[in-house]
């Protein structure tokens, strides 16, 4: 919040695009459209996703309660690459855990293309194939004799037509970037990224308008991580898909996101581009966070005399910067 | 003689299908020699896949060579005698907590090696203090660990090794799940333990920060050793290592990029300090070139 209200007054945008507008008529039977001004960046991609003041608590009606999300609010809009950023235990997964329903807040609802997916009645078996989950080491869950069968699966599941589900699956795994020999193989043979791009692939194959990814890259070698990476990016080229990475890698949401999100104690922090967010380098570290790693080069050589913006967050933004100011 | 000897060590293993028959066989490890002298910091690199997590299970003696010698601390694994004080001097700590940690209490879970030892009661609960105040962990004793942060966790599995007193500790990609404090507490913990207790200390990772400050670093590709060296040394080969699916430190690789635009950078940076204290050394050069 605090992000976009500060941008909204730098920007002194006036009018709100059509497209906001619009959207706005056809759910003006919610209260969408005062929660779209309040959270509105005057953005204009179409809001896909909003969370609105949601409220979660683990142990209640103990005395062990935890208060795991705590009044969160934000939108998601088609085609954006959120970062979600925060400490373990800090409240990444519950959160995300709402966005397809598999866990209803205390208080606080989320809306979905303008419905609110929590209201009795609402299909929550489509919604968990239109926002599409990732866990932390995704290949546990394959299952299937081939990767082929695998990818299948979820599109059937859904109710597609076998042919429908084949064909979707083909091209999936291609967009995945898996070599066709691999399409009858075991997916237990496969390397571990490569196995790691077929449960992709199985929750690409549902066509979700919103794929969420926990931690995608642990435990893969440094190449292995940035093809993921790049995969990843791909996909939103062909399409508005939006997508939420969860990371601990600083350096990755830095380089990859359009927009990144810090939660803290359940609450949000930070919601912001990537320069804004690591502008806040010292209450970032205060949480047990961190700046990428060039954040701090940046501020060493500074103090060292040299005359070079510290707000940097990638390898070729810093040798552009010293080249500059070196002259 | 070194703490651990591996002396061309080969392991295979064989691929069957669903029915049982054999399909190929795998060499995980090729031939690898290695000697770690006691008190050292090793690193070992590589891709997935490369072997290292193979070869580092031969140390405490989960797997045993197809070919070739393990020797731990004077202790061949290959004589199954050996194997219960094989363990106790070749300590392991893994990937992911969760999948390590038994106990329901902190100190519970980090007395249960020494426990399993035979260890006398009196002793149990002396070594538990004293390893649970070596990682900074002794305040959480009473607590249960699934309340811990994932950095806590690793440093409860770290200190239920020591409780063991082993000379020799092997990490298996230790902060791969862990978040940025996380990462530094272990990898710090593991410092502590080679610095102050003479722990010998060999480190599986993907992240290459964290080898910086080892004495020797081992990069593994197909089962055999691809390059070793200090880091320095490993880390002034860039493009050797992209080649290996691996990378540099992102303060190295943005000193090479500085000198692939010109900038006479000395090869294998490591440290933001080197950066800077390099920079300004080329910065009051050109000063006097052109005043």
């Amino acid at each position: 919040m605090l992000f976009f209200k500060k941008k909204n007054k730098e920007s002194g945008i006036e009018s709100a695009p059509e497209t906001i507008s619009a959207e706005r008529d056809k759910n003006s039977e919610t209260d969408l459209s005062a929660l779209e001004k309040e959270n509105s960046s005057r953005d204009p991609r179409v809001p896909l996703l909003v969370a609105d003041h949601l409220v979660y608590e683990y142990s209640r009606g103990t005395n062990q309660l935890v208060r795991a999300l705590d009044d969160v609010s934000f939108t998601i809009r088609k085609g954006e690459f959120i970062g979600l950023i925060g400490h373990t235990g800090s409240g990444k997964s519950t959160l995300v855990q709402h966005l397809n329903a598999l866990l209803s807040p205390v208080s606080g609802t989320v809306y979905f293309n303008g419905e609110d997916v929590f209201e009795k009645g609402y299909d929550r078996k489509k919604l968990r194939s239109k926002v599409g989950l990732v866990f932390q080491y995704p290949e546990h869950q394959l299952f299937e004799e081939t990767v082929f069968a695998d990818v299948c699966f979820g599109p059937k599941n859904i109710g597609m037509s076998r042919k429908q589900a084949e064909l979707t699956a083909y091209e999936t795994i291609k967009k995945v970037g898996l070599p066709d020999e691999c399409f009858y193989q075991s997916p237990f043979d496969l390397s571990g990224g490569q196995k790691r791009r077929v449960a992709i692939a199985g929750v690409l194959a549902m066509k979700p308008e919103l794929l969420v990814l926990d931690e995608p890259t642990a435990g893969l070698d440094p190449k292995g991580r940035e093809e993921i990476l790049t995969m990843i990016d791909s996909l939103r080229s062909d399409g508005d898909m939006a997508i939420v990475l969860v990371s601990h890698s600083m350096e990755d949401v830095a380089q990859y996101a359009d927009r990144i999100m810090v939660i803290e104690k359940g609450k949000k922090l930070f919601d912001g581009t990537p320069h804004e967010v690591f502008s806040h380098i010292k209450e970032l570290d205060e949480i047990g966070l961190a700046a990428p790693e060039m954040s701090y080069v940046m501020r060493d050589l500074k103090k060292a005399g040299i005359d070079v913006n510290t707000n940097i967050l990638t390898v070729s933004e810093a040798r552009d910067e010293i080249l500059r100011a070196l002259g | 003689m070194g703490i651990v000897d591996i002396n061309k060590v080969t392991f295979e293993y064989i691929r069957r299908d669903e029915e049982g028959n054999v399909e190929g066989i795998t060499t995980a490890v090729d031939g690898v020699s290695l000697s770690v002298k006691p008190g050292e910091f090793i690193a070992i690199l590589g891709h997935n896949g490369s072997g290292k997590s193979t070869l580092a299970k031969q140390i405490n003696a989960m797997l045993f060579p197809t070919e070739g010698t393990v020797v731990v601390d004077g202790l061949d694994t290959n004589n199954e005698d050996n194997l219960l004080q094989i363990r106790q001097t070749a300590g392991m700590v893994f990937q992911n907590p969760d999948n390590q940690i038994i106990g329901q209490i902190v100190d519970e879970e980090v007395g249960f090696g020494p426990e399993n030892l035979g260890v006398p009661t009196e002793e149990i609960l002396q070594r538990v203090e004293e390893s649970l105040k070596v990682l900074g962990m002794y305040e959480y004793r009473h607590k249960s660990p699934n309340r811990l942060s994932g950095g806590q966790k690793q440093r409860v599995s770290i200190a239920s090794v020591i409780a063991m007193h082993p000379k020799c500790i092997v990490f298996d990609e230790p902060t791969a799940m862990l978040d940025p404090k996380g990462r530094f507490e272990v990898i710090q913990a593991a410092r502590a333990l080679n610095d102050v207790e003479k722990i010998t200390i060999i480190l599986i990772t993907h992240y290459m920060e964290e080898v910086v400050d080892a004495d020797r670093v081992f990069v593994m590709d197909k089962g055999k050793i691809a390059m070793s060296g200090t880091p320095r040394e490993i880390f002034s080969r860039v493009s050797e290592l992209k080649d290996l699916r691996l990378t540099v430190p992102q303060v190295t690789e943005l000193a090479w990029e500085l000198k692939k635009s010109g900038i006479p950078i000395r090869d294998g940076i490591l440290t933001r300090e080197e950066l800077t204290e390099e920079l300004k050394k080329y910065i009051s050069l050109r000063k006097k070139e052109r005043p």
